[in-house]
């Protein structure tokens, strides 16, 4: 185990987060709170000499890493971004609780969006700003940002994408690590600006427009509105639905879409298969909700915002569906766990491994049928690594089986099993708000303190998928090298 | 610059992680998914799984925005094939690695030019050439030649007792009044550019740069001169064997050569004359010395296999023969046949490597002052030495040398002037075509001009 490289990668990803948090101290400075504007101040202050610290620390330091640093560093360094992160809410007097500030940091960085205020119009505008803005660092990973922006020092650092980055198999699309993440950046970066510009077009303020940018871009969720979008005209929440989706598709197929290769990314079968969900869903729930709408065009509006909302794991709601009839309720309950592409900055298991995952069953069905048949699983037009598909059936399995624990955990609440399913599924695949208690118009504010700890620890699980904090978790993970 | 290599099972680790070093865009192209895998996990390079000779493979490798294809898979027709297409498809050099003495004869030129091929790569008679030259100048670890091969650079080991444990450059220069430049030293771990009152000691690695008059006097007034070898005894029947034996026959030696396959070891007695052919097992200690093993002058290792190399090589030093060469061509062997007391190792992989990216610095900086002929490194590569073709007038011509700023860690080791070699002096200028070597630890030339401040 290489501790220095991971200390010295805390250290970076600690600074990193000390300048970000400049912006929401300019937002505070520009609207003149100044008491959140000190809150950042020294929160940054504290993170830079934390930052400067493990640097000084960690000078001799020898910059192999394998697999397991890649795991350990991403998990480290996102508990620390949170635990930092959640600093300046309990300085500016925002929210209280340090726990609460926890649950809600985590809740912006891993792009979920759940919220433990009950009325999220009384923030200051500093730290709704940093709330919103975090889904943006988490949405893409803030290790990703670090390698796009810090030179690159050993071809290694592959193994710390690989971590971050949600899907299957991660791949590079140009040759170096570097320029990769620079590339996916650029594209997240012009995509959420495009989206600012058409709310601003739509009569949003450039404020708010900022902020519900970054939550579609991070696919977050966390708005300024008690009502969410709800009480914006049908132009802002149609943009809105688009950019959901967009940005729940895998960006590299935006990268060949650059470089003219519009056949290969017209080609995914991963594309495919989540557009033709998104359709099928919006059908059903427009068939389902009938007259419950004035208009037609108000049911589809209202039926395709939350089937993007929900898909991509956003969580941003223009009506309470939660008084929806109970099939399209389950339509959302299950595209909560469906997600969005790999590749994307959704979570959820990804489309990519649900439709691996069926391939898998109908070659094994088969293979009942004609036991010495020769089948190959093919995907995105090649075949597929029996490595590959065996490892997706794993983190099923292991996906199951930590939903079913952290479910068993959070029905100790005085809750209705609803209630505690929904929050549970929503956390752990970072949608944000669930059906009953924790709705689109409830927050998980009524929660004990424990049960949002774990609730957290969920959302982290679900954002890295699994395997980065289980790993850390491992002792012989830490085993070192004898001297 | 963005370059492409197809099939990297074969050309090995080192290509890799040079090109990247030197910040090149590198993308791989393997048949075998696991070897992409391994190599993406190590190296900061992008893998594409398929056949170098398929269109769609090559496609969308972006052949198009590729400066430098190399194909260096295992067959030299697929090398051939895939180059042809590259080049159509629009690559904008190609480098094929074309291995079988049938193909690598006169008719070589001739299949270059239809293929467009840029430059084709032998490794095997690259590193008979080589070994050859260390043969015959015995004493040095590891020989380089430049330019019309009348200026050399080689690699000497200080022993425990040698006349060179415990002086200083100053002493050495005018003791023995040589004209021989002492360009490097590697001591354990650190590589060194020495200057005056550099102490040598016991264990360190040196390197000389003279003509190959001049090293030869020097090595026989220190008393290190061996004679080259006449009696050179060959493990294993490969291609470099068979190189490597044409060239010591043609030069006066005698060669025998222990090839454990018979088809093969027929094969070679058909193709090389005057080379004694024995057909038997490589580490079988009794053959070896039945066959005179404690009278041959030189002995090298060339099986395909590392570990056999090695230990076999420990058995010939038991036998004290005068000079041993093992063959190690896996990444991080040689420096474990180091540790086992074996000073001269050969890589041909570390040797192609050397070659290829000397062209890609070369493709680099081909609209600069000067261009890179020759690059080698040394002292495990922590060393670069290269000669630069002086083009054109430059902030570093005309100026005596002792007026120019040179960058620490740089030195001008040599000048070739027509058919002239100098060891520079303080007065000595650079001028338009001359052919300059340099050497340089840490810092990354690509023109002459790299090395003033």
């Amino acid at each position: 185990m290489n501790l220095k490289m991971i200390f010295y990668t805390l250290g970076r990803i600690i600074g990193i987060e000390a300048i970000l948090m400049l912006l929401p101290l300019g937002v505070s400075m520009i609207y003149g709170e100044w008491n959140t504007a000190l809150a950042f101040l020294l929160t940054a202050a504290g993170a830079l000499i934390i930052s400067a610290a493990l640097y000084c620390l960690t000078r001799n330091r020898n910059k192999t890493i394998y697999a397991r640093e890649g795991f350990v560093i991403v998990a480290l360094a996102w508990l620390s971004l949170s635990a930092i992160g959640a600093v300046p809410f309990v300085l500016s007097g925002d929210i209280p609780s340090y726990v609460d500030a926890f649950f809600e940091t985590v809740s912006g960085f891993t792009t979920t969006g759940a919220s433990i205020l009950r009325n999220v119009e009384i923030l200051t505008r500093g730290a709704a700003f940093w709330r919103s803005f975090s889904h943006f660092i988490g949405g893409m990973g803030v290790l990703v940002l670090m390698m796009a922006i810090i030179p690159d020092e050993d071809g290694r650092s592959i193994h710390i994408m690989r971590a971050e980055m949600p899907g299957p198999v991660v791949d590079k699309i140009v040759p170096r690590v570097k320029n990769t993440a620079k590339i996916l950046y650029l594209i997240y970066i012009a995509m959420t600006l495009v989206e600012i510009a058409m709310l601003c077009f739509g009569g949003m303020s450039l404020f708010e427009s900022a902020i519900h940018s970054f939550g579609t871009a991070g696919t977050g969720g966390f708005g300024i509105m008690a009502d969410s979008i709800g009480g914006y005209s049908p132009y802002c929440q149609w943009v809105i639905t688009v950019f959901m989706l967009l940005f729940g598709v895998n960006f590299n197929l935006y990268y060949l879409l650059l470089i003219k290769r519009f056949c290969s990314a017209v080609k995914s079968e991963e594309l495919w298969a989540y557009v033709g969900i998104v359709a099928a869903s919006v059908a059903a729930i427009v068939v389902n909700l009938g007259n419950m709408y004035s208009t037609f065009a108000e049911t589809l509006r209202h039926s395709a915002f939350q089937v993007a909302s929900i898909i991509t794991t956003t969580g941003y709601s223009t009506v309470d569906f939660d008084m929806w009839p109970g099939f399209s309720k389950a339509i959302l309950l299950m595209l909560m766990f469906v997600g969005g592409c790999a590749g994307s900055t959704a979570g959820g298991l990804k489309v990519s491994r649900v439709v691996l995952l069926f391939k898998s069953i109908k070659c094994e069905v088969r293979q009942m049928l004609h036991p010495r048949a020769v089948t190959t699983v093919k995907f995105e037009g090649k075949p597929l690594d029996e490595a590959v598909r065996s490892g997706v059936g794993t983190y099923f399995a292991l996906y199951a089986l930590l939903f079913g624990l952290i479910f068993l955990i959070v029905s100790f609440e005085p809750f209705d099993l609803e209630t505690s399913f929904s929050a549970t599924a929503a956390c752990f695949n970072n949608v944000g708000p669930g059906f009953a208690a924790v709705g689109p118009i409830q927050s998980y504010a009524d929660y004990s303190g424990f049960t949002k700890l774990v609730l957290s620890f969920a959302m982290l699980l679900g954002r890295l998928e699994l395997y980065p904090l289980l790993l850390t978790l491992i002792p012989s993970t830490w085993a070192r090298k004898k001297k | 610059m963005k370059i492409i290599v197809g099939g990297c099972g074969n050309i090995g680790e080192n290509l890799l992680q040079s090109l990247t070093y030197e910040g090149h865009d590198v993308v791989v192209i393997d048949s075998s998914a696991e070897v992409i895998t391994e190599i993406t996990n190590i190296y900061d390079v992008m893998g594409v799984c398929g056949n170098a000779a398929d269109y769609e493979t090559l496609e969308s490798a972006g052949i198009k925005q590729a400066e430098l294809f190399i194909a260096a898979t295992g067959s030299d027709e697929l090398n051939m094939l895939s180059c042809f297409l590259a080049k159509r498809m629009g690559a904008g050099h190609t480098i094929a690695r074309i291995r079988n003495p049938e193909y690598n004869d006169a008719s070589l030129g001739f299949m270059k030019h239809e293929l467009g091929l840029a430059m084709s790569i032998n490794p095997e008679a690259l590193a008979a050439r080589e070994l050859f030259d260390i043969l015959k100048l015995p004493s040095a670890a590891k020989v380089d030649t430049f330019s019309g091969r009348s200026l050399e650079i080689i690699e000497l080991k200080i022993k425990e007792g040698s006349p060179l444990d415990g002086i200083t450059l100053k002493e050495l220069r005018a003791t023995y009044k040589a004209k021989v430049l002492v360009c490097t030293v590697q001591r354990g771990e650190e590589a060194y550019i020495p200057g005056g009152d550099f102490l040598l000691k016991a264990g360190d690695k040196i390197g000389i740069t003279a003509s190959h008059t001049e090293i030869g006097n020097f090595l026989r007034r220190v008393g290190l001169m061996q004679k080259q070898a006449k009696k050179v005894m060959l493990l294993g029947g490969g291609r470099t064997s068979y190189y490597l034996a044409k060239m010591l026959t043609a030069g006066g030696s005698s060669v025998k050569i222990i090839e454990p396959d018979h088809a093969l070891a027929s094969e070679l007695s058909q193709t090389l004359d005057g080379v004694v052919i024995i057909n038997g097992e490589c580490t079988n200690q009794e053959l070896l010395l039945e066959e005179g093993l404690e009278s041959a002058d030189a002995f090298v290792a060339l099986t395909e296999n590392d570990e056999a190399n090695i230990l076999i090589s420990i058995f010939a030093e038991s036998q004290n023969v005068p000079k041993i060469i093992t063959q190690v061509s896996r990444h991080g062997m040689g420096k474990m046949a180091t540790r086992l007391g074996i000073d001269t190792t050969i890589s041909p992989k570390k040797i192609v490597s050397d070659v290829l990216i000397q062209y890609a610095r070369a493709l680099e900086n081909s609209l600069g002052s000067s261009n890179i002929e020759t690059l080698y490194k040394l002292m495990d590569g922590k060393v670069e030495a290269l000669e630069f073709n002086v083009r054109q007038h430059s902030k570093v011509t005309d100026i005596p040398l002792k007026d120019l700023s040179l960058k620490p860690g740089t030195l001008i080791a040599g000048i070739i002037r027509g058919r002239k070699t100098i060891v520079p002096g303080g007065l000595d200028i650079i001028a338009q075509g001359d052919r300059v070597i340099v050497l340089s630890s840490g810092e990354r030339l690509s023109d002459l001009t790299d090395i003033v401040k």
